[in-house]
Parts: structure tokens; sequence; C-alpha cells
């Protein structure tokens, strides 16, 4: 089980009534590795993260995770095993203090299981994580009201929230959006860090110059299909997906493109 | 139009408590000591002292009130988790018919009918409502608030449990002043213990479920199982209260399951303020002897409690615990616009 693949997307199929949002997706990632996925808007990445991680029940298709079937378990079952995720638009709790929005994940059993955050120790573990993500723990910042922080630190904070289920893949949905340049230079390392010690990353981004520094392979979607995957700068050489990012209307997929001139 | 320019503003202080931190105070002088012991000691003294001093009607009244106190705060418990319920009187009505079914057919005294009542009028609780805790907002409401009028029309129809008459001349406790107590007790025990718990990590998973139960699952928290707890906690204090009543007026009927036990709670937190339970308690505190002492005007006197209670939600929509707490926590004084 060490040696295969630590995830594993089948054929992972969604309709949202007359549209194909996500169709017939597979892909498969190594534990340690880090996989970047690009696509233009509307092209399925954020509900194949939802597919993922259970917020979206899927038509079809498999999603085994550590050789287990994990396809339409509730969200819950599926973070408590180890895969994290932060939210597009940032989804925290604005009437708490920053700090705070980290006790719940730290007070879930996944953590409590891997020997950390008993009652008390937890605001300190939560301070400690904040700090590593730039709200220093000397100043007023990890103590203000979630609701009252500017945009950049909700989305580290939401970050913040994510890794602190100590997981073993974090899926980052477009987590760079509205970030400044050097909120985005500040954070990357962090990333690299993390991968680094062994976490697996699954980024979507729009950003695709600082994406392309990180990543290892890339995988493309567009109209809910995989249309490229691997090395960034040879992705990025094939027809399609340039096609797809420049919007020339070709016959790529007849009768889905149509609309796009 | 001639320009109108204020020349006075209201200025807030917040009142100076030497250091505070979150949930540390350090008190400097006997002042700080007093001015956070006062609010919190007086009215447990004041209930304290009332069961000795009130006998007969008012008396009865006391009971009352806690009984709805309980209501209300069971209430709140179960809103602070998102779970908005229109029918504590389905809580109220478990607790009553377990206690005094026990009483009844097996004559078991009120100090094992008590116990047995809360738990299992908890556990019945959670386990009918369990299934919906999936359902949000005004769909869980209507579901609690169908829920005892289903069970009265049954009791009603099919007889069981006294049917229609009821089941009188159940045990009652061995002396008022007893009941009184308990009363007190157990509110005043629910109150701070349900303020403790809210405080506490377990309380803030509770209000995050609230606010973006989404969030809350990526935390790999079980939302579900979660809001089961929280109606098996507040079930078990419904049913503790519909328990007393039973044995205190010892009589049971389908008036356990009147819609009475299920509006008045959320009157009362809408009065006295959410989330803080003690909203919820003064709430309580103000509305059950108000409506009794407007016994006395007949027929009008649903009239200008309601008229009080939209006053109320209009005037102090946040509710009157917390403008109160506001009050005595910061000063106010008019300074000059520069």
């Amino acid at each position: 089980m060490e040696n295969g693949p630590l995830l594993k997307v089948e054929k992972l199929r969604k309709r949202f009534g007359g549209v194909l949002a996500v169709f017939d997706v597979s892909f498969t990632l190594r534990r340690g590795e880090f996989l970047g996925i690009i696509g233009p808007n509307g092209s399925g990445k954020t509900t194949l993260v939802n597919l993922i991680t259970g917020f979206v029940k899927p038509d079809g298709g498999d999603v085994i995770y550590a050789g287990k079937k994990i396809t339409g378990k509730m969200p819950y079952t599926i973070a408590e095993k180890g895969i994290a995720r932060t939210f597009q638009m940032v989804r925290l709790f604005y009437n708490l203090p920053a700090y705070k929005n980290l006790i719940i994940p730290l007070s879930s059993a996944r953590v409590a299981r891997l020997g950390g955050g008993r009652y008390g120790e937890r605001d300190d573990a939560a301070i400690d994580l904040l700090d590593d993500m730039g709200f220093e723990r000397d100043s007023f910042v990890p103590y203000k009201l979630a609701g009252s922080l500017p945009h950049g630190y909700l989305k580290r904070l939401d970050l913040a929230r994510a890794l602190a289920l100590r997981p073993e893949v974090l899926i980052l949905d477009e987590l760079f959006s509205g970030m400044s340049m050097s909120e985005v230079a500040s954070t990357m390392p962090l990333l690299e860090k993390y991968n680094e010690e062994g976490l697996t990353i699954i980024m979507i981004e729009h950003r695709l110059k600082e994406l392309f520094r990180v990543v290892d392979r890339v995988m493309v979607l567009n109209y809910g299909r995989k249309i490229a995957e691997g090395a960034p700068d040879e992705v990025m050489e094939k027809e399609e997906v340039k096609k797809a990012y420049l919007g020339i209307d070709v016959e790529i997929y007849p009768g889905a493109a149509g609309s796009s001139s | 139009m001639p320009e109108v320019q204020t020349k006075y503003r209201k200025k807030r202080l917040d009142r100076g408590i030497k250091a505070r931190v979150d949930t540390i105070f350090a008190v400097a002088s006997y002042g700080d000591l007093l001015y956070l012991l006062l609010p919190r000691a007086l009215p447990v003294l004041g209930l304290l002292i009332l069961p000795l001093l009130l006998t007969g009607y008012w008396g009865k009244v006391l009971v009352y009130t806690c009984v709805y106190g309980l209501l209300a705060l069971s209430w709140d418990f179960m809103a602070s988790c998102g779970l908005f319920s229109l029918g504590q009187a389905l809580f109220f009505g478990f607790g009553a018919y377990f206690a005094g079914t026990l009483n009844h057919y097996f004559h078991l005294p009120p100090a094992v009918t008590l116990p047995v009542a809360t738990m299992g009028g908890g556990l019945l609780s959670a386990a009918l409502l369990g299934p919906v805790v999936r359902l949000r907002g005004v769909y869980f409401a209507m579901v609690t608030l169908m829920l005892p009028i289903l069970l009265r029309k049954m009791i009603d129809t099919t007889g069981v449990f006294g049917g229609a008459h009821g089941i009188s001349r159940l045990a009652p406790f061995p002396s008022d002043l007893l009941a009184a107590y308990l009363a007190v007790l157990v509110f005043l025990f629910c109150l701070f213990a349900f303020r403790r718990i809210i405080s506490s990590d377990y309380g803030l998973v509770l209000i995050a479920i609230r606010d973006d139960d989404r969030a809350v699952m990526s935390g790999a928290i079980n939302i579900y199982s979660r809001k089961i707890q929280a109606l098996f906690i507040s079930g078990a204090v419904g049913a503790f209260a519909g328990a007393l009543m039973t044995h205190h007026y010892q009589f049971l009927g389908m008036s356990a399951f009147a819609l009475d036990y299920s509006i008045l709670p959320v009157a009362a937190v809408a009065l006295g303020g959410q989330g803080t339970f003690a909203g919820a308690a003064l709430g309580s505190l103000i509305l059950v002897p108000l409506s009794e002492a407007l016994r006395a005007l007949g027929g009008l006197r649903i009239a200008i409690y309601c008229g009080i209670l939209i006053v109320s939600i209009i005037v102090l929509p946040e509710g009157v615990f917390h403008y109160v707490a506001r009050k005595y926590h910061q000063f106010e004084r008019v300074v000059e616009v520069k």
C-alpha cells in the first residue's frame, strides 16, 4: 500500500442539470507530490475538489484514498482520514477571534488521535500555527475578530485552519486569489516547507507563474474534462491547452466549445 | 433646509478592570471584586431566598417561572448550534408523561421518576429529532412545532395514558418548599453549567456549527452527532421541567404538549436576549411573573402581554440582558463635538 498511489481518482463524473461539470476525470497522486490543477473559469476545478472532499456527491466514478474507497462519504469522514481543504470563498467564523477559528479542527478526533490539542493546549497550538502564517504572536492580529481582518489574512487563516487538521493531503482551492504579491511570496516557501516534510498538496491556481515554480506536475481541465497532464512547461506547449487558455474557438470537443467565440 | 449640526455626541468608555485577559480577571481591589461578583451573586442569592418568602399562589408562580426558565435555557442551548425550535413542549411533554406514567402505573416516587424522566426524555428527544437535524432553520422549526401537536392528538384519540382526561392524584413532592428549592437549584445549575459549556471548546464548536456548518465539517467534526448531543442535553433539561411540573401539580394531561410550552420560552429568549443563557433566564424571570400579575385584568391580559412583547422586541432587539450588560460595563457620557 505504501508504494501505491496515496490518492487515486477514477472516472469521476458530476452533472449539474444540463452541465457536465466534471466528466470522467482520472488521476493519481503519490505521497509527497505537489500537483497543480489549472483550467479556465468554469472548467470544473472547484467541483472536482468538492467531489474529492465529499461536499458534492459524484454521479459516477471513484475516489480511492490510501487503498480505501472514500467516494460519496461525508465531508467530516474524509477530513478525518486526512484530506484537508481550503475554500475558494473563504469559510471562516467571523464572530470568533482569529486563533479561535483553529480550535474547531484542533478539537477534532483526528488531532486528538495524532496526539495533539488537549483542552487548554489548543490555544497555544493555534497561536503557534498562526505565527507561522505571519500572524505575529506578539501583535494583536491573532486575537482580532476574524471578521475584522483584511482579505489576505483571511486566506492565510483558512490555510491555517486546513493545516491545523495535520492532513496527509492538502487541497488548496485558489489560495492566492486576492492575495498581494508579498503575501504570495511569503506563503509560497511555507507550502514548499510542508511539502518537503511529506505533505501531499493539490493546488488549484490561476496564477500560473507562481504555481509552476513549485509543482511537480500539472493537470489541465477544460469543460470538465482532463485535457493534459505532465510537467508544467510540456503541458503549456500543447495545442489544446493554449486554445483553452487563449479562448480560440476550435473543434476540440464538438458541440461543447461552440459557445465560446 | 437649515443645516442641523450635532454639537454633542455620546462617548462610551469601558469600565476599568485593571487587567482582564479572556477568561482571567486580575482583581486589584474590593471595588473590582464587587463589580464582578454582584451581578452574579445577587440574582443567585435572591433566587435562593425567594422560596422562603413566597408561599401559596406566588410560591407556585416561582416554580412555574423556573420551569419556563429551564425551557428557555434549553431553547437557547439548541439555538446555539443552529437548531431553532418551536417545540420545547415536546421535551416538556416527554418528561411529564415519563414521570406521570411511571408514578401512576408503577407507583415510583418522584426521587426515581425525576431522574428517569430526565434521561428518558433526553434520549427520546434525541432519537426522535435525530433524523431531522439535517434540516435547517425554519424547516427544523416546523417539524418541532408539529410533533407536540401530533402526539397530543394521538393521546387524545387513542386514549393511552389517561387520554383526554389525564391522570390525577399523582404523588406530590414531600413539601412545596422542597419542590421550589429543587426548581430553583436546577434552574441555577443549568444556567451556570450552560454558560460554562458554551465558553469551552465544545461550546465553541457548537457556535461554529451555527455560523458555518460546512467549515466545521472540513475540520473533521461530525456536525450531526454534535447536534444530536445538543438535542439530548436540551431534551433532558426540558423533560426535567415537565417531570417537575407533573409532580408539583399532581396531574398529567395532554396539556403537557400545549403550545404555551413552545412559545413562551421563545418569547422569554426574545425578550432577554439570545446566546448568553443569562438573557434566557432574565427573560423568563420577567415574563412569567408579569403574565401572572396581569391575570387580574382578565381577558385583556393576553393582549397587553403581547403588546409588551412586541414593543420590547422592536425597541430592544438585542434583548434586555445585552442592553443591561452594556450599560453596566461601559460609562456613557456626552461630549462636545469639535
